[in-house]
């Protein structure tokens, strides 16, 4: 199913001519009304004609998000604020907020983007769907709000958290798809057997996750659990929100709405482009923002391109599923180990549960990694010996892929804390 | 596989990229890339002096670009000679009408046809000239009047007649509202949808811009020559800087 099958399946040559088109109007537009942008193109000498192919992209410096912060609140929008909507701010997990805005124009093209991943994921306007992202400064519930409510489903904007109440609406009011992070999927669908109710008896048939890495393994649990079929979809509020990209039914990448977003993966250490098909930092340029455009913002989201094409027929590129943050990667004693590599291990060893913490200390002035995991209950309850040999069974398999010996130990079902939103799932106590 | 509308190859009629052009040392268009594909209207807006005549009068061969590619249905022409962007299907219809004056309406239609006449001889030339007289049933009751003593509506009319006798498969205008009274004008938009209903491609040339965004599908904004923003009519339409330029939207408060 496509939502706008002309732009889903251009030829790539018809896109790379729009692509150039775009990116030769932004360059100009930012440079004319961004005093950042003139700026920092002034101090390049940088000359807009010397634009001539997609690839002299890379003449151009870099947008962090410290340059989000130093020009906060405003400093980056390219429109007055009379031109402006819609104004948003990213959580500030990390650091202090930043602040994005939109024009009536690009609420439209946002809407517009996410009808496409929405419709990708199987989504019509025969379903009802709950949205239990948060709604407010963040921009998930309201990017898929709005793509839901453009392609004509019946929403349930009830946002984040409440999750018994969650359960309760999913039951009474028949929803048939499921918007929220792949954790808190596994929260509803733990809660849901606590409270003693079948899945079978709900009306669900379709999870859009997103807003935090997760992994194929992820993928098979709430599979498993709600009896849905998951998909990713993919977005940062620094360049729009949801509706960057997102998985077609065939469940194996994001396709990458590339009339509008141009992205470059990056060698995080030396910032130049990876061989096709290799991991590295996602870099993207907007092409039709008007309010907030990004110039090679670097997103810090680790990922690959898959350069096959995909058999549902769309010509946009895919993306891996966000495999971790180039920030989050833990240097442990000169090894590069990402956190989403010790989940993928956890997922596939019998009798663990989903919920990981991954503890990161100094010893003796060497790094050492802790991973705390929560295992069924039966297996507490019964020798120790079984116990001993699950986790010299996990210190292997991780031993193996990481290529750094950790430390595992098994702690009792929910005796990790739960998150509603974002999972932290790193603790490091290093003291650099 | 799933039916796939779209996929079968690319349909840009017109491609241009990187397009430097301009009169001596004058450089008019600087790095200019857009495209026009097969069925649509796109409309070019931007104030006077920025540049939209001088496109029209590279692609169709009158300035020869210092820099960049036109192609033309997937052919190369930047370097090609008016004579052979005309034969290949390309028509211009200029700004200020241009008939010949001192000559009947059919003989300007025939001249029109000239490219068609060598291509399929005579008969082809008199059944487009009845197709262009259905089209703009004034010109049949003028056709023997001289051109030169029709009003601008009508001059306008036949001046888009000689266009098309040449069966272009993009035909382009340059400010075919000018001078025309808003009734006239009207008109003249609706002959242009027309165009598009019968399978023509229209790129358009207009300082009236709220009225060429109003029939077209895509457009260009163009300002000292440089594309500063385009997309789907409808968005320009709804962009604050368009509608503070060219559509006089903006309120003094």
């Amino acid at each position: 199913m496509f939502w706008e099958p002309e732009k889903e399946c251009l030829a790539r040559e018809d896109l790379e001519q729009l692509q150039l088109e775009r990116l030769q109007s932004t360059l100009y537009r930012v440079g004319t009304h961004v005093p950042f942008y003139r700026k920092k193109f002034d101090q390049l000498k940088f000359n807009y004609d010397k634009i001539r192919s997609l690839d002299d992209l890379r003449r151009l410096p870099f947008t962090e998000k410290q340059d989000l912060r130093d020009n906060y609140p405003y400093g980056l929008f390219a429109v007055p604020l009379r031109d402006v909507v819609r104004v948003h701010s990213s959580s500030g997990t990390s650091g202090s907020a930043t602040v994005v805005g939109y024009t009536r124009n690009d609420i439209k093209t946002w809407s517009n983007l996410v009808a496409r991943v929405i419709t990708a994921a199987g989504v019509t306007k025969n379903d009802v769907i709950q949205i239990a992202f948060g709604y407010g400064l963040f921009t998930g519930g309201f990017g898929l709000h709005y793509g839901a409510e453009l392609i004509g489903a019946s929403v349930i904007p009830i946002s984040a958290g409440n999750t018994k109440r969650q359960i309760q609406i999913m039951q009474d009011f028949k929803t048939t798809a499921l918007v929220c992070t792949p954790s808190y999927a596994l929260i509803l669908a733990d809660t849901m057997m606590e409270m003693g109710i079948n899945r079978n008896g709900l009306s669900l048939r379709y999870g859009l996750f997103g807003g935090e890495p997760w992994s194929e393994a992820m993928r098979q649990e709430i599979h498993q659990k709600l009896g849905i079929l998951a998909t990713d979809n993919y977005g940062l509020s620094e360049v729009m929100g949801p509706g960057v990209s997102g998985e077609c039914q065939e469940c194996n990448g994001l396709h990458i709405n590339e009339d509008h977003f141009l992205l470059e993966i990056l060698d995080p250490v030396t910032l130049e482009p990876v061989a096709p098909g290799e991991i590295g930092e996602l870099v993207i340029t907007t092409l039709t923002k008007e309010a907030f455009p990004m110039i090679r913002y670097r997103t810090r989201d680790l990922t690959r391109f898959i350069p096959e094409p995909c058999p549902c027929g769309r010509t946009l590129k895919r993306m891996q599923r966000v495999m971790g943050r180039s920030d989050d990667m833990l240097i442990i004693k000169g090894v590069n180990v990402f956190p989403i590599q010790i989940e993928k291990v956890l997922f596939e060893v019998e009798g663990t549960e989903p919920h990981y913490q991954i503890i990161v200390e100094r010893d003796n002035h060497a790094d050492k990694i802790t991973v705390l995991v929560e295992v069924m209950e039966s297996i507490f309850f019964d020798e120790m010996k079984k116990q001993r040999m699950m986790v010299d069974h996990i210190k292997n398999r991780l031993a193996s892929e990481l290529g750094v010996g950790v430390d595992v130990k098994l702690v009792e079902e929910k005796s990790l804390e739960r998150s509603m939103g974002k999972a932290k799932r790193v603790i490091d106590r290093r003291k650099l | 596989m799933a039916h796939v509308p779209g996929a079968e190859g690319a349909c840009a009629m017109l491609k241009i990229r990187n397009l430097d052009a301009g009169y001596g040392k004058l450089r008019v268009l600087k790095n200019i890339s857009l495209h026009v594909d097969d069925g649509e209207i796109v409309t070019m807006i931007g104030a006077n002096g920025a540049g939209k005549t001088t496109l029209l009068h590279t692609i169709i061969g009158l300035i020869k670009p210092s820099k960049g590619e036109i192609g033309f249905q997937g052919k190369s022409c930047s370097q090609s000679s008016v004579g052979k962007i005309v034969a290949s299907g390309c028509a211009l219809v200029p700004e200020g009408r241009q008939v010949f004056a001192p000559m009947s309406v059919e003989e300007n239609l025939l001249l029109g046809g000239y490219v068609l006449q060598r291509q399929r001889g005579k008969a082809a030339v008199l059944k487009e000239l009845e197709h262009q007289y259905e089209l703009f049933p004034i010109l049949r009751e003028r056709r023997r009047q001289l051109a030169g003593t029709l009003s601008g509506g009508e001059q306008q009319m036949l001046a888009m007649g000689r266009a098309l006798m040449s069966r272009p498969r993009l035909v382009m205008m340059d400010e075919p509202s000018t001078g025309l009274a808003p009734l006239i004008v009207k008109d003249i938009f609706r002959i242009i949808l027309r165009l598009r209903e019968e399978g023509n491609t229209v790129l358009l040339i207009e300082q009236n811009a709220k009225a060429a965004l109003g029939i077209a599908d895509r457009g260009y904004v163009l300002e000292v020559g440089k594309v500063i923003v385009q997309g789907p009519a409808a968005d320009l339409l709804g962009n604050a800087d368009v509608q503070r330029a060219y559509l006089g939207r903006e309120k003094i408060e």
